[in-house]
């Protein structure tokens, strides 16, 4: 999931029966399935939840660049090269999907990238991993990739129409990503010795990093309890991991690699597989910070900000000039 | 501190002979980069093969609150549609 603990009112769910008559009208639209746009009403708490939300889950798509980008000049043949150049494009577009949908609720643009730059706002802990060999792209596309799908996929029906229109654009470019993640580590997996290791060295690097990207578990999280009345929230973190393990697992056995929780296997009785739970100890210290590469992301996105400054400054002054000169003709 | 580009509403024809249909907005100094921008974010694999942008503050829009008074009336011209009127099948295609 690319937003993780977002908070909302924090006071649980209202009553209807303490609910304002706007409120309740608004409750009763979410609840018939209709869409809430921008000029609607809506509750305070909600419009800012979705903007903590949007807005943590495109500063991920663009923080999310950086791990993959660093593979760019060094992948191993020139169509791998523009394959991940096409991809790492597409996580930028998802992230200027998503900071429009942000826009509407009344924030601005500028606004939310000094939020990232500052670290009020947070990005997905997965991104503050390094992608150490080849084979860490290749479990990138796959694992990461496709645990964001699993997350994504079913927010396409929440209840704020430009946050739905934009997940629906990104899971329809997010599949390529995936797959192309996976046709990696087949490759590296059928390929020689020192190949097959180094794929399965990827998965036991990115295995329990990708579990953590669905949060802790909040089933008794008030905050989850309320945006999952306003369906921006559709499933708890806990279904979602358990549907990525699910789909994962035969996956991996395919490729003959192991994935590396030696208490994993397949429950008869439940349907689903048994899987250990991530060290959330070092979750939570990732959040605070202290992940393996957070300096290295937060100072890369200043360095972009910083430099681009005198761009962003000049095209304006070029456009308000020449928008001048037209207007005295 | 820097002044933020204004943000453009971006409009992309099909390829289908459709009209232009609203796709999502991005920011930019000018027209000319705008659409050299929403080629970029929104036409990445084909999706259209015309662009039109316009700034969002030119766009005047309708107010939730006057869906009564817009839309109701028309509610009750049933007889603007074809199905309201019986043609008896003896005269044909119509």
């Amino acid at each position: 999931m690319y937003a993780q603990m977002v908070k909302s009112t924090g006071q649980g769910v209202k009553p209807r029966e303490e609910m304002s008559e706007e409120e309740r009208h608004f409750q009763d639209r979410v609840d018939a399935g209709e869409k809430i746009e921008p000029k609607d009403w809506m509750p305070e708490g909600y419009r800012k939840t979705l903007i903590r939300q949007i807005a943590q889950h495109a500063h991920s798509e663009v923080v999310g660049q950086l791990p993959e980008g660093n593979w760019i000049t060094r992948a191993p043949t020139l169509e791998r090269k523009a394959i991940l150049l096409a991809k790492v494009q597409d996580e930028a577009g998802h992230g200027l999907y998503l900071y429009c949908a942000a826009e509407t609720l009344g924030v601005s643009r500028d606004d939310l990238t000094e939020a990232l730059l500052s670290g009020k706002m947070k990005y997905s802990s997965i991104f503050n991993y390094p992608t150490l060999n080849w084979a860490d792209i290749g479990a990138v596309g796959w694992l990461v990739d496709g645990a964001a799908i699993m997350n994504q996929v079913p927010l396409q029906r929440t209840s704020f129409g430009p946050y739905s229109r934009a997940m629906i654009r990104i899971c329809k470019e997010e599949s390529f990503h995936q797959r192309q993640g996976y046709d990696i580590m087949m490759k590296m997996a059928q390929g020689t010795p020192e190949q097959k290791r180094m794929a399965q060295e990827a998965i036991n690097r990115f295995w329990y990093p990708s579990l953590m990207m669905f949060g802790p578990s909040d089933k008794d999280s008030v905050h989850s309890a309320q945006s999952m009345a306003w369906k921006i929230k559709i499933n708890t973190n806990d279904e979602l991991r358990q549907k990525f393990v699910d789909q994962t697992v035969p996956q991996a056995e395919y490729l003959g690699l192991t994935v590396p929780d030696p208490d994993l296997k397949w429950n008869e009785e439940t349907g689903h597989y048994d899987f250990s739970e991530p060290d959330w100890a070092e979750f939570y210290e990732v959040l605070k910070g202290n992940g393996p590469c957070n300096t290295e992301r937060l100072e890369a996105r200043r360095k972009a900000w910083e430099d681009g400054a005198w761009v962003r400054d000049g095209l304006m002054a070029h456009a308000e000039k020449r928008a001048a000169r037209t207007a005295a003709q | 501190m820097s002044k933020e580009w204004p943000l453009w509403e971006v409009f992309i024809r099909g390829q289908h002979g459709m009209s232009h249909r609203h796709v999502g907005s991005l920011h930019a100094p000018d027209a000319e980069m705008a659409i050299k921008n929403a080629r970029d974010v929104y036409t990445r694999r084909n999706e259209g093969v015309s662009i039109w942008v316009v700034e969002a503050r030119h766009i005047a829009a309708s107010s939730p609150s006057e869906k009564g008074p817009l839309y109701e009336p028309s509610e009750s011209k049933v007889y603007r549609h074809p199905t309201f009127f019986d043609i008896p099948d003896e005269a044909g295609h119509m």
